[in-house]
C-alpha cells in the first residue's frame, strides 16, 4: 500500500505543524485571538470548542481558505503562511464531504492525482488503493448521490488522504450522521490514520468525540486555546472553570481563596472547604483573590446528614432533589442550602444507602479530588 | 512530494482586511458596458429626443399631450384596460396558484407545465390565435351558429372585451408564478394549526393563508400590471381604435407620423408611470423576488 | 391533502384549476388544425384536411426566409447572451464592488421598460448607426433583452452551489482556473444552458423590436407574421404559427431535459 504508506524521510523532531501567534479580525471582532499550537508527527489532535470559539477558523487558515491577520503556520517546517490553498499539500474532510457531485467516487479519488500529473497507471492503481484502505472497493463507478452518508464520508477520507498529504484537517466530519454510525466511523478513522500515520487536526464540538478520538485536545474559547492536553488531563486537571464546565460534569463551589501553609481554602459563608498544596500550587492565585473548587459527580459521596464523614474530608449539606437511574450508574441531583444545584454519580451497588428524593444529605469528597481553579466572575 | 514554498504575496482568497472591490467584480463589466452602450444610452438618447424636436420644443410636446383631450384619453384608456386585465388576472390566477400549492407534486408539476409552455410561447401567435377564435367568421361564432343557438355574429373583438380576454390569457402567467412562489412556502402546518384550534376552513383561509400569501397577491398584480401598460401587440390586433393604448399611439407618432418629439415625449410618460408603480412597489415587496420568481422555477 | 375539512372546497377548486387550463391552452392550440384545413379561409372546424398552406410555407421565400432569420438571430442572441449573462452573473454572486445593487438593477431593467419604448430607442439610435435591417441589429437588440434571463439562471446555479466544493478542489491542489473549469463551470453549466435557450425564446418570440428594427431586407418570421395578420389572414398564417410554437415546445423540452441533468448535491 505504497500509495498511503507513511511517509519517509520526515524527521520526527520536528513537528507536523507548529502555528504561532496566529490571529484573525473580521472587522473588529477577533475570531482567532493568539493560537500557539504544535503538533507532533502522527499525532491526532482535536480542536475542541462552543460554536464561534475560533476553531473552525483556525483550521481553514491551516487549510489556506481564510488568510491570517497575524501569524504564521509552519507546516513539516514550511512556512505556509501565504501559500495558497492548493500548493499546501493538506488533506481535508468538510463537513458536509463536498464530494463533487458530477463525479464519480473514484473520479472524486483521482482529482488531487489528476492534479498532480500522476500518471494514469499510477492514479488507477492508487484509486484502487485507497478504495479498499476504506474498504469500498466496487464502488468507484457511483456517483455522490448514490452512496449513503457513511460511504460518502469514507469516499471524502479516501479523497483526502490518496495523495499523501503532510497533514489530515477533518471539520466536523462526522457531524451529518446518526449517532450509531458515528460512533463506529469514529473508530475506523482513528484507526485508518494510525495506520497511515497521519498526522490530523481534528475539529468537533463534541466532547465524546474527542475524549475518545485524540491523543491531545485543545479547549477553545473566544478565540484562544483555554487548555491543551490529554483527555485525562482535561478531566482531572482542568485549568479553568470553562473547561471544567466544558470538559463532562462538575461541582464548582465558589468562594475567597485563603492562602495557609503549603495550601489553602476555598470561604463561602460559614463553610470552608480545604484544597491540596498540589492543586494550589498549579491554579497559582493569590491570597484573597475568587476562587472556585471544582470536583467532578463521580468523586464525591453522599452521606447521612449527621454523618461527619472521615475526618479531613470537605463536606457540606445538601437535599436529594431527584434520583436518576442510568444503568450502571445511578444519578443524583442535589440542592445546596444556598439553592446551588450539585450532582453526584455512583456506581450501582456500591452505595451504602439508597437515597430518595427529599431526603438531606451531606456531600464529601477528599481533599485531593477538589481542583482549584480562579473565578473570573468572582 | 513536499512542495517548495512560495514567494510571500501569493495569499489565497482575499488579500488581508477586504478590499472593496475584489477580481470576480470585474466579470460584470462586459455585460454593462453593452447594456449601457445597446441599451441605456438609446433611452437616454431617445428622452433628450422629447426635449429637441422640433428644435428647442423644450417642453411642449408635453404641453401638447397633457393639452389634448384625445392623447389624455388614450392614457385614461391604457390605465383601464390595464387594471382590469390584472383583476381578471388576479381572479383566475388566485385559486389556481393555490390548487398548485396544495396539489400532489405530480399534479402541480402539469399545472405548472400548463403556465409555463404559454409563458414562453410567441405572444404574436397567442394573439393571432384569439383573432381566429374570437372574429365574425371565427371558431366561436360559426360554432355557436352551426349549433343555431345564434343567427347574428356575436361582436367578441376590436372591442374592449376581446382585448381583455386576449392581455388576461397571455398576462395570467405573470399573476401565477409569482402567487405560486410564494404560496408553496407557506407551511400547510399553519391551516391544521388553525383548524386545530377551532377556525373552520373558510375562516382559517381568510385569516391565516390569504395574509400570508399578500406578498404574491401584491407581487403578481404589479407585474401584470406594469407589463399591461406597455402593450403593444394585443391591444392592436383584437382593439379597435376606441381601445388604443399608449404603447399603439406611441409606435403611430413614430412610424407614421414620424413625429418624434411627441412619441418620445409619450414614450418618457409611460416610462415614468411604470417607475412609480414599480416604486410604489417595491415598499410591499423587493422587485427583484417579483422577477427572480420568473427564473426560479421556469 | 386528504383532510376532510378541506373537501368541500377542493371540487370548486378542481373544477376552477381544469378551466384555467383550458383558458391557457386551447386557445393557442386551436391554431394547429386551422394550418392543415382545406378551406381557403380560416374556419372552424375546417371542412377538411389538406397540407397546402405548409407548401405555400416553405415554397414562399418570404416565409423561409424569415425562418432563417430568426434562427440565426435567435442563435447568436443566445451565445452573446450567455456569455455576457454568465460572465455577469459570476460577478454579481461572487464579486465585491460598490454600486452592485446599481448594476443589478441595470441588468433587470429591461425585463421593466415596457417593450415599446425599448423599441422606439434602440430604432432611433441603430438608424443613425446603419445597423437596421442588419442581423448584428437584431442580435444586439435582442441580447439587450435576453441578458436578464442568463442571469437570473446562472445566479440561482452559482447561490444554490456550495462553496465547499470549490474550497476542496483547492485543497486537492487545483488553482483558481482549473478550480473553475472543472468545478464550478460543470455545475453552473444546467444553470448557463437553461439560461441560452431561455434567451433563445427571448429572441425567437420577439416581435416589438423586430419590427422596429427589422427592414424589407431583413425580416424575422415574427415581423412576417406581424405584416400578415395585419392585412389578408389566410391559413399560412396557422400554418407558420404552428410552426412557431413547434420550435418553442421543442426548446422547453431541452430545458426540461437540462435540468433534469443538474448533479443534485
Amino acid at each position: 500500500m505504497s500509495a498511503t504508506a507513511r511517509r519517509t524521510g520526515a524527521p520526527s523532531d520536528r513537528p507536523a505543524l507548529a502555528v504561532r501567534g496566529l490571529v484573525k479580525t473580521f472587522g473588529e471582532v477577533a475570531a482567532v485571538d493568539g493560537v500557539d499550537l504544535d503538533v507532533a508527527q502522527g499525532e491526532f489532535i482535536t480542536l475542541l470548542g462552543p460554536s464561534g470559539s475560533g476553531k473552525t477558523t483556525t483550521l481553514r487558515m491551516i487549510a489556506g481558505f481564510t488568510t491570517q491577520t497575524s501569524g504564521t503556520i509552519e507546516i513539516d517546517g514550511l512556512n505556509v503562511s501565504r501559500v495558497p490553498p492548493y500548493r499546501r499539500d493538506v488533506g481535508m474532510i468538510f463537513q458536509n464531504y463536498a464530494l463533487f457531485p458530477h463525479m464519480t467516487a473514484a473520479q472524486n479519488i483521482a482529482f488531487p492525482l489528476e492534479m498532480r500529473r500522476t500518471s494514469r497507471a499510477e492514479t488507477k492503481r492508487r484509486v484502487g488503493d485507497a478504495l479498499a484502505l476504506v474498504k469500498l472497493e466496487g464502488f468507484g463507478a457511483r456517483y455522490p448521490r448514490q452512496l449513503s452518508g457513511g460511504q460518502q464520508q469514507r469516499i471524502a477520507f479516501a479523497r483526502a488522504v490518496v495523495f499523501n498529504p503532510r497533514l489530515l484537517l477533518m471539520d466536523e466530519p462526522l457531524g451529518a450522521l446518526d449517532k450509531k454510525l458515528r460512533e463506529a466511523l469514529q473508530l475506523e478513522v482513528m484507526h485508518i490514520s494510525r495506520q497511515l500515520g497521519a498526522t490530523v487536526v481534528y475539529v468537533t464540538h463534541d466532547q465524546e468525540e474527542a475524549l475518545v478520538m485524540s491523543d491531545r485536545i485543545a479547549i477553545f474559547s473566544k478565540g484562544k486555546i483555554e487548555q491543551l492536553g490529554r483527555g485525562e488531563d482535561l478531566y482531572d486537571r482542568p485549568v479553568s472553570l470553562f473547561v471544567a464546565d466544558f470538559i463532562g460534569e462538575s461541582n464548582i463551589f465558589r468562594g475567597r481563596f485563603e492562602r495557609d501553609g503549603d495550601g489553602g481554602s476555598v470561604v463561602r459563608a460559614s463553610w470552608r472547604w480545604r484544597v491540596g498544596p498540589v492543586a494550589v500550587e498549579r491554579a497559582g492565585i493569590d491570597d484573597g483573590a475568587a476562587g472556585a473548587l471544582v470536583v467532578r459527580p463521580e468523586r464525591m459521596r453522599i452521606v447521612g446528614p449527621e454523618d461527619d464523614g472521615s475526618a479531613g474530608a470537605n463536606a457540606i449539606e445538601a437535599a436529594v432533589n431527584d434520583v436518576l437511574y442510568l444503568g450502571s450508574m445511578r444519578k443524583y441531583e442535589l440542592a445546596l442550602p444556598d439553592g446551588q444545584p450539585a450532582v453526584v454519580r455512583e456506581q450501582v451497588g456500591t452505595s451504602a444507602a439508597d437515597w430518595r428524593a427529599g431526603d438531606r444529605v451531606r456531600l464529601t469528597w477528599t481533599v485531593d479530588d477538589g481542583v482549584l481553579v480562579a473565578d473570573p466572575r468572582g | 512530494m513536499a512542495l517548495p514554498g512560495l514567494p510571500a504575496g501569493r495569499s489565497g482568497r482575499r488579500p488581508r482586511g477586504g478590499p472593496t472591490v475584489n477580481r470576480w467584480a470585474w466579470l460584470t463589466l462586459p455585460a454593462v458596458v453593452f447594456l449601457v452602450v445597446l441599451f441605456l444610452v438609446p433611452l437616454v438618447l431617445m428622452s433628450l429626443r422629447s426635449f429637441t424636436e422640433p428644435p428647442n420644443a423644450g417642453l411642449a410636446n408635453y404641453g401638447e399631450f397633457f393639452a389634448s383631450e384625445a392623447d389624455i384619453r388614450v392614457l385614461g384608456n391604457t390605465f383601464y384596460i390595464a387594471t382590469i386585465s390584472t383583476i381578471v388576472c388576479l381572479v383566475i390566477g388566485y385559486p389556481y396558484a393555490y390548487l398548485m400549492s396544495v396539489a400532489p407534486p405530480r399534479v402541480a408539476g402539469l399545472l405548472l407545465i400548463a403556465v409555463l409552455v404559454p409563458f414562453w410561447s410567441s405572444l404574436l401567435v397567442r394573439t393571432f390565435a384569439w383573432e381566429v377564435i374570437l372574429r365574425d367568421t371565427g371558431v366561436i361564432n360559426s360554432l355557436l351558429m352551426g349549433w343555431g343557438i345564434i343567427s347574428q355574429p356575436l361582436s367578441l373583438i376590436r372591442n374592449t372585451l376581446g382585448v381583455i380576454l386576449g392581455m388576461s390569457q397571455i398576462l395570467l402567467p405573470f399573476m401565477v408564478l409569482p402567487l405560486y412562489a410564494v404560496m408553496r412556502r407557506i407551511d400547510p402546518e399553519y391551516s391544521r394549526a388553525a383548524a386545530n384550534l377551532g377556525a373552520p376552513p373558510f375562516a382559517a383561509f381568510r385569516r391565516i393563508f390569504l395574509p400570508l400569501s399578500l406578498p404574491g397577491v401584491v407581487a403578481g398584480s404589479l407585474l401584470v400590471f406594469v407589463l399591461a401598460l406597455g402593450f403593444y401587440i394585443t391591444p392592436t390586433i383584437l382593439g379597435s381604435p376606441r381601445e388604443t393604448m399608449i404603447s399603439r399611439f406611441i409606435a403611430d407618432q413614430i412610424q407614421q407620423r414620424l413625429n418624434w418629439g411627441l412619441g418620445s415625449a409619450m414614450a418618457v410618460i409611460l416610462m415614468i408611470l411604470t417607475f412609480i408603480v414599480l416604486a410604489l412597489a417595491s415598499r410591499a415587496v423587493r422587485i427583484r423576488d417579483v422577477f427572480g420568481a420568473l427564473g426560479d422555477e421556469s | 391533502m386528504t383532510e376532510s375539512w378541506l373537501r368541500p372546497n377542493r371540487l370548486l377548486l378542481a373544477a376552477l384549476g381544469a378551466l384555467t387550463v383550458f383558458f391557457l391552452v386551447v386557445p393557442t392550440s386551436l391554431v394547429i388544425p386551422m394550418g392543415f384545413s382545406s378551406s381557403q379561409i380560416l374556419t372552424f372546424p375546417p371542412p377538411g384536411w389538406s397540407l397546402q398552406w405548409y407548401q405555400k410555407m416553405l415554397t414562399d421565400p418570404q416565409w423561409t426566409n424569415g425562418f432563417v432569420n430568426s434562427l440565426e438571430v435567435a442563435t447568436l442572441t443566445a451565445i452573446v447572451s450567455s456569455v455576457l449573462g454568465t460572465l455577469a452573473a459570476l460577478g454579481l454572486v461572487r464579486g465585491r464592488f460598490p454600486g452592485k445593487s446599481l448594476v443589478n438593477g441595470l441588468i433587470l431593467t429591461p425585463l421593466i421598460v415596457p417593450v415599446i419604448i425599448i423599441a422606439i430607442g434602440m430604432f432611433s439610435l441603430y438608424v443613425r448607426w446603419k445597423i437596421t435591417g442588419s442581423l448584428i441589429g437584431l442580435v444586439a437588440a435582442h441580447t439587450a433583452l435576453a441578458i436578464p434571463f442568463v442571469v437570473i439562471n446562472v445566479s440561482v446555479s452559482l447561490r444554490t452551489m456550495d462553496m465547499n466544493l470549490e474550497m476542496a478542489a483547492q485543497n486537492l491542489g487545483a488553482g483558481p482556473i482549473r478550480t473553475f473549469r472543472r468545478i464550478t463551470l460543470p455545475l453552473a453549466l444546467p444553470g448557463i444552458l437553461a439560461g441560452a435557450l431561455f434567451a433563445f425564446l427571448t429572441s425567437w418570440d420577439e416581435v416589438v423590436v423586430a419590427i422596429f428594427i427589422s427592414t424589407a431586407r431583413f425580416r424575422t418570421l415574427p415581423v412576417e407574421m406581424w405584416e400578415q395578420v395585419r392585412q389578408v389572414v389566410d391559413p399560412t398564417v396557422a400554418a407558420v404559427a404552428t410552426v412557431v410554437l413547434a420550435v418553442t415546445t421543442t426548446v422547453l423540452l431541452l430545458v426540461f431535459v437540462v435540468r433534469r441533468q443538474a448533479p443534485a448535491t
